[in-house]
């Protein structure tokens, strides 16, 4: 089987800091893979070593069919990376934004064109051409992002965290999307902190103080853990790896606030 | 290295530029104003300087000294009193900076060509006032024994001064203006090119763009290159810029080879970019960027000569001053500009500039790579 993203005792050190500790796992082509784990538990170490950004320091790995080390640019030449947090330029129109990226990928200015058009269709902001980018409202500056990501027709998706602070609306959007795009052939790597998104996902990676802690499919996890719910699937392996009970559900939460009162008005 | 991507960013670059207000002002207006307001401003030229006057003789020659003083550019009268207390009050109260005391016995004096004694005394408070307007008035003193006596210049005036008779090269009417426009095209250059350059890389990583740029094919050699690329042309436009408003404002001609000139010019561009360079690889933001700024520019300003003269600072923050590439650049300008020199009498400077521009580019490049990393 031809993998997306196959990586084997993948490690990265920051001096005597392991950010990403000996990690292993195969991501079959076509498939939505969510990488999940709280902040600061590898998952951006990873993300860029796959993108061909920084070197790993031992183990190896291919990317679309490329060396991670070797062929660092063949990869970043493939891949489409979009993030909540940045990638915009706002003082930039939407069209400038698209020209800059889809220049930056060498595509032909005729191409380009109709990239354009199509991209600007599919983000609907179909009108929106020449408004800066820091005046759209932030559906439509992720849209543009995603935009900006797609230009080249990458084969593979990175998503880093692409809906935060996003409206649930937008988000519903996004995803369907995304989804689209999946079906037509793309592969998808996705981070994000929300259970909701991560159970769209085809398989589901957990990190955890730089070690993958497991690496399945959403509905073996169900079955290994007894609930559908990813949120508590996620809670639970944090309190069994740090040894502490710091997170108390929601629920708990609320009745310790409330005592032995009865919600009432 | 793909030539494509860079003129991308380059032309993104110029976007962001276009619709910068603050950054098109640092780059087009600060250079008028930095050279009008040093050009102007910072002068040790003594003109109008207030003179309280007592004529103790009151005769001819005696009226005709004062005159002379009252003619020259220099000084302006500003009261006749009637005793030598009274001047000293005048300089006391801040009235005037320069008393004229003229002695009973004056014109006999001239007459029987014995030399004359005239007192001046000079408001030391302001050291560079004071020199300029003690060396002045001797120089009129001197004039006028000239003409009225015919008393030959070796004799002149006692002004409790020793006469010594300086003769002033390359700037005759020692004009602050032809020595400051200079070094004020050296600072431009320098400031201008620091701050964007700084403040173009740190944008980046501020607004997070940086994140988005790394994940794409293209190179930091290319990213580098492509966003110095409009900071080059613009840090030789107003080097060009100041150079011709130098000569229509203050009619500071380039004596020596132009080309010359422009070639050092771009060399000191080199550094001062790479040093803008160095201080976005240490800022996170556009705030610790100016102030990274601030803390090369200042000191660079005043140890590099461009208003105190070096020779006269103290050994240790002589040698400080020795680490900024612009204390070389200047030497070169005013020695291309105001002497018209050439490399045979530039080389030491040249040498210093190239070393030390060749060692800010190699911190910066080092740098550079461990940040990215």
């Amino acid at each position: 089987m031809e993998y997306a993203i196959s990586v084997k005792n993948l490690t990265k050190k920051f001096g005597n800091f392991t950010a990403v500790d000996n990690l292993s796992f195969n991501i079959p082509k076509g498939k939505i893979f969510g990488f999940l784990g709280p902040n600061g538990s590898g998952k951006s170490t990873t993300i860029r070593m796959i993108c061909g950004v920084i070197t790993p320091t031992s183990g190896s790995g291919k990317v679309l069919g490329y060396d991670l080390i070797k062929e660092a640019e063949k990869i970043k030449q493939n891949i489409g990376y979009m993030s909540q947090k940045f990638s915009l330029y706002e003082d930039l129109t939407v069209e400038e934004n698209l020209d800059f990226y889809g220049s930056i990928y060498q595509i032909h200015k005729r191409d380009l064109e109709l990239r354009k058009k199509e991209l600007i269709e599919m983000a609907g902001l179909k009108g929106k051409e020449n408004s800066l980018a820091g005046t759209l409202s932030g559906g439509w500056k992720q849209r543009l992002a995603l935009g900006c990501a797609l230009i080249h027709r990458p084969k593979l998706l990175v998503l880093d965290e692409p809906t935060a602070g996003v409206d649930p609306v937008s988000r519903r959007e996004f995803w369907h999307l995304v989804s689209r795009l999946v079906k037509e052939g793309i592969t998808a790597l996705v981070t994000t902190h929300y259970m909701d998104e991560a159970s769209i996902c085809d398989i589901i990676g957990f990190i955890y103080n730089s070690k993958l802690i497991t690496i399945d499919t959403p509905e073996n996890l169900y079955k290994t853990h007894g609930t559908e719910n990813l949120e508590d699937i996620f809670i639970k392996y944090v309190k069994e790896l740090s040894n502490k009970d710091v997170v108390s559900s929601f629920k708990e939460i609320k009745a310790s606030r409330n005592g032995d009162e009865k919600n009432e008005f | 290295m793909n030539f494509k991507r860079m003129l991308t960013i380059t032309k993104k670059e110029f976007i962001h530029l276009k619709r910068d207000k603050a950054s098109l002002a640092i780059a087009f207006i600060m250079p008028i104003m930095m050279l009008i307001l040093f050009g102007f401003a910072v002068t040790s030229d003594v003109k109008n300087v207030k003179l309280v006057v007592f004529d103790g003789d009151k005769t001819k020659e005696s009226r005709a000294l004062i005159e002379k003083f009252a003619n020259s550019n220099y000084f302006q009268v500003s009261d006749i009193v009637n005793n030598y207390d009274k001047v000293e009050e005048y300089i006391d109260k801040g009235d005037a900076k320069v008393g004229l005391t003229i002695p009973d016995g004056f014109a006999r004096d001239v007459r029987r060509k014995e030399a004359p004694k005239v007192q001046i005394l000079v408001d030391g408070s302001d050291p560079a006032i004071a020199r300029t307007a003690a060396a002045y008035s001797m120089i009129i003193a001197n004039n006028f024994s000239l003409t009225i006596s015919g008393i030959k210049s070796s004799q002149p005036f006692k002004l409790g001064l020793i006469d010594a008779r300086a003769r002033v090269l390359y700037n005759p009417m020692l004009e602050s203006a032809k020595f400051n426009v200079p070094g004020i095209i050296g600072l431009i250059l320098q400031n201008i090119t620091v701050i964007l350059t700084a403040f173009a890389m740190v944008r980046e990583k501020e607004r997070g763009t940086i994140e988005q740029l790394i994940m794409t094919p293209v190179t930091s050699l290319e990213l580098i290159l492509g966003k110095l690329i409009p900071y080059v042309l613009i840090g030789f436009v107003d080097f060009l810029f100041v150079l011709a408003l130098g000569y229509l404002i203050f009619d500071v001609v380039v004596r020596g080879s132009l080309i010359l000139l422009i070639f050092f010019g771009l060399v000191f561009l080199i550094s001062a970019l790479a040093m803008g360079m160095l201080i976005s690889t240490i800022a996170k933001t556009q705030l610790q960027a100016m102030q990274a700024a601030f803390a090369i520019l200042l000191p660079s300003i005043l140890l590099s000569g461009f208003i105190f003269p070096r020779e006269s600072m103290p050994k240790i923050i002589y040698y400080i001053g020795n680490l900024f590439p612009i204390t070389y650049f200047l030497e070169i300008l005013r020695g291309i500009i105001l002497k018209g020199i050439g490399i045979d009498l530039l080389y030491k400077n040249m040498l210093s500039l190239f070393t030390l521009t060749f060692i800010i580019v190699l911190i910066t490049m080092h740098k550079f790579k461990k940040t990215l990393d």
